[in-house]
């Protein structure tokens, strides 16, 4: 294999195991600071432990964003020197802003809510939390400037061998950046959300810290359902956009072939990409696809068979992974919906509470396909229209210099994933610890599950 | 002008990162040596555990300023030495798990898996950034196109190596000082003793670095040209005599800013020393990536300029907020404590 096709893989690995762990961060982290602020508010201690146990959630999930974030930045410079270069003007600055501004905050404050439960005093406390899930939503919009610009290259000019920057105001007014920011938004705040209400279920389907865990799948039912909903309107906006600045990822996202004005949406397809056409097309809805695109049905649609082939992204992957993100995104709302009427008592839907576990892992594929139409839709290019992948790869690295960088990224990257799931639902089942007063929580039990002799399975 | 400042950025927030992370990889590598059992393992992760993390981020940013204000420089640098980082990045990635899954399994052998990981994940950072550092002092064969046509094991000469011990000496006697803020006892009366130990190894490396460095790179050239800039280096000597003074009275926490001091100089010496050049090439002076060929256009460096005069020095106050908030010696009630690691 070629130094290019094991950087690609290299660079799609590692970013698809960072991103199994931001999403996370980015919703829980809001979640946790919610519930210690119910706790300052309240000065009921049920909400303290609900902040320490999804709080330990988090932080071991956080341990391994951190660390394989790092491994990114690294790679720009390693796998990708010749990009860096060229758009290290511009691309480089918005990763800059995103250590000065955000990382620092992020990893400050959450050592001061770790290690000072007993050093400050509860509202400073808990405000170093709300800083943390400040920081971790700020470093998701500059990732994500960073990130559109590559899609939707803004406020820049070619000069001599690279791009400068020309308008940092229009680097960040960067409308593609900001529809892809508000997808991976809401999107990692329905992963969190169905995260809690997982865990949550699992317990309240066993009956153990009954009180806990009802409270907890309180909080999270409405969050989940309002972000859910808003996923669907703001993702058919994002289309739009990717409509307007990418055409061809669209096309590819549809395997549309044929430019036509009202062109259908058809709910089954099997792309032939081979022969240039569809095997299959059926149900379609007349205009559909213009009127998704466009917002007319009557719209023109332009199809891969008018961009030349060295333009066009692999059709298969981007078609299959686009289709399966939208179905996952269309049953989360629906599912939501459901939490939510059973919001009060969820116990009284034991079919809920058994199938809520098994969807803790569905939010995780619809973000890693979302990525995939992202990233894989937009090859052949590295930045849209201006750079091609293949004209980014580093000129020095050799092959056996990056396959043994890969290798070793896929042990320590396999090990770390099946640990962290492992710890993951270790804790996860073991549910909160119980408060210091052992009668206190011996009554607790007896009020959480009417069965005094019921503890938490370990 | 501007580019100049950059330049003197760019210095300082490496020096910044190597006084701050040096001192936890320090304390990582010192373990197997200054900790007898359990109780002093977990002293010596608790007296990192509420910084290492945002000292770490300062690599993050002095990697994520090189990108920003020096493409080529970080292109050239990063690919170049791509081995060297790669096993780096694996460090750290270990490294950071270590801290935060060690407790998470109450099991003797799980523990002692990740303690292999943070040693391991401490030593060989220290001694990379070391050998790199070293190797960009001395120039790497980078040719016309900016790319570096020797291998890994040609970073290991007789200087990278010298710089490599340099660097593991030095975060050593950073950590152990370090220790001796955090703890009190017999493991801090062996940090204090240790600390005196490895002084003397350091100060023995600084003179041997020194003298090869006139005879290895063109580090010199710059000061010759204008003596007043051996003040830097006059510091470094300072904040290593300064160092020792203050250890022997056992002052630990001013004992330690003298070592960070220390650091922070002898940093900077050295990217003084490669000034106009950020990567000097040992092939021909012309193809080596300064200031006027890998800076970015005007507008992001001031832009960039802007950011870093307003954020770095409130990440240096909150930082140093956290510091004096945790900076207490580590009781047995901090290792009782839940979170603690």
């Amino acid at each position: 294999m070629d130094v290019l096709l094991l950087s690609r893989l290299q660079f799609a690995f590692t970013t698809f195991v960072h991103f199994i762990f931001v999403p996370l961060t980015l919703g829980l982290s809001l979640l946790v600071a919610y519930m210690e602020f119910k706790w300052v508010r309240t000065g009921d201690e049920v909400y303290k432990r609900m902040a320490k146990f999804w709080g330990k959630l988090f932080l071991i999930n956080f341990a391994l964003g951190v660390v394989t974030g790092i491994a990114l930045e690294f790679q720009f410079g390693t796998n990708w020197a010749r990009y860096s270069a060229y758009v290290g003007d511009i691309f480089g600055s918005l990763l800059a802003i995103e250590a000065t501004l955000a990382f620092f905050l992020e990893s400050t404050f959450l050592a001061v809510w770790i290690f000072g439960w007993n050093r400050l005093s509860p509202k400073l406390h808990n405000a170093s939390i709300w800083l943390v899930a400040l920081a971790a939503n700020l470093s998701a919009f500059w990732i994500l400037m960073a990130n559109g610009w590559m899609q939707n290259p803004t406020g820049f000019v070619l000069r001599g061998d690279r791009a400068e920057l020309e308008s940092f105001a229009a680097l960040v007014s960067n409308p593609f950046a900001w529809q892809q920011f508000a997808h991976v938004l809401f999107s990692a705040y329905v992963l969190s959300g169905f995260f809690v209400l997982g865990v949550s279920a699992w317990h309240l389907a066993r009956g153990s810290n009954v009180d806990f865990f009802t409270r907890s799948f309180r909080i999270a039912a409405p969050f989940t359902l309002v972000f859910a909903l808003a996923l669907v309107v703001q993702g058919h906006h994002h289309g739009s956009t990717v409509a307007k600045f990418q055409p061809t990822k669209l096309a590819a996202m549809e395997s549309h072939w044929e430019t036509m004005n009202r062109a259908p949406q058809y709910l089954f397809v099997i792309p032939d990409p081979a022969n240039e056409r569809n095997l299959v097309e059926i149900l379609p809805i007349p205009g559909g696809l213009s009127m998704l695109a466009y917002h007319s049905f009557d719209a023109e649609v332009r199809g891969l068979r008018d961009f030349p082939l060295e333009d066009r992204p692999p059709v298969m992957l981007t078609f299959a992974s686009f289709r399966t993100m939208v179905a996952l995104g269309f049953l989360f709302p629906a599912l939501a919906a459901w939490v939510w009427i059973r919001r009060k008592d969820p116990q009284s839907s034991p079919r809920l509470l058994r199938i809520l576990p098994w969807v803790i892992p569905l939010p995780y594929i619809a973000i890693q396909l979302g990525w995939i139409v992202a990233e894989v839709g937009r090859q052949p290019w590295i930045v849209n229209g201006i750079m091609r992948t293949e004209d980014a790869v580093s000129a020095g690295v050799t092959a056996g210099q990056v396959g043994f960088s890969l290798v070793l990224f896929g042990l320590i990257y396999g090990l770390l994933v099946a640990v962290d799931v492992f710890l993951l639902m270790h804790h996860g089942r073991k549910g909160p610890k119980s408060s210091k007063n052992k009668e206190d929580d011996a009554q607790r039990q007896d009020a959480d599950s009417g069965v005094a002799s019921q503890g938490s399975p370990a | 002008m501007l580019e100049i400042t950059w330049f003197v950025l760019w210095g300082v927030l490496w020096a910044i990162y190597f006084a701050l992370d040096g001192y936890d990889l320090g304390l990582g590598t010192l373990m197997p040596i200054l900790a007898a059992d359990e109780r002093d393992r977990r002293i010596m992760y608790n007296a990192a555990g509420p910084f290492w993390d945002g000292n770490q981020v300062w690599l993050i940013t002095a990697g994520g300023v090189t990108f920003a204000a020096f493409p080529a420089t970080y292109a050239a640098l990063f690919s170049g030495l791509y081995t060297a980082l790669m096993l780096l990045l694996f460090a750290l990635i270990l490294r950071g798990v270590s801290f935060e899954f060690r407790r998470k399994v109450d099991s003797e052998r799980w523990r002692r898996v990740w303690d292999y990981c943070h040693v391991g994940g401490s030593f060989l950072p220290a001694l990379l950034l070391g050998v790199a550092f070293a190797n960009i002092f001395q120039g790497i064969p980078l040719n016309a196109q900016g790319v570096n046509e020797g291998g890994l094991l040609d970073l290991l000469n007789p200087y990278g190596l010298l710089g490599g011990v340099l660097f593991v000496l030095m975060f050593s006697l950073h950590g152990s000082l370090w220790l001796g803020v955090k703890s009190e006892g017999p493991i801090a009366v062996r940090a204090a003793a240790m600390a005196e130990k490895l002084w003397l190894a350091l100060m023995v490396v600084v003179v041997l670095f020194l003298v090869s460095s006139a005879y290895f790179t063109q580090l010199f050239d710059n000061y010759m040209n204008n003596p007043v800039l051996f003040v830097v280096l006059l510091l470094a000597v300072l904040g290593l005599v300064q160092a020792r003074v203050f250890l022997g009275k056992r002052s630990m926490l001013k004992a330690w800013a003298a070592s960070a001091v220390a650091i922070i100089s002898v940093t900077l010496f050295g990217v003084i020393g490669l000034f106009p050049a950020l990567l000097p090439s040992s092939l021909d002076p012309a193809y080596s990536m300064t200031i006027a060929n890998s800076a970015s256009s005007q507008l992001t460096l001031k832009i960039m300029l802007g950011v870093v005069l307003v954020f770095v020095p409130l990440v240096v106050a909150y930082q140093a907020w956290l510091h004096v908030t945790f900076g207490h010696k580590i009781t047995d009630a901090d290792l009782e404590y839940e979170e603690a690691y």
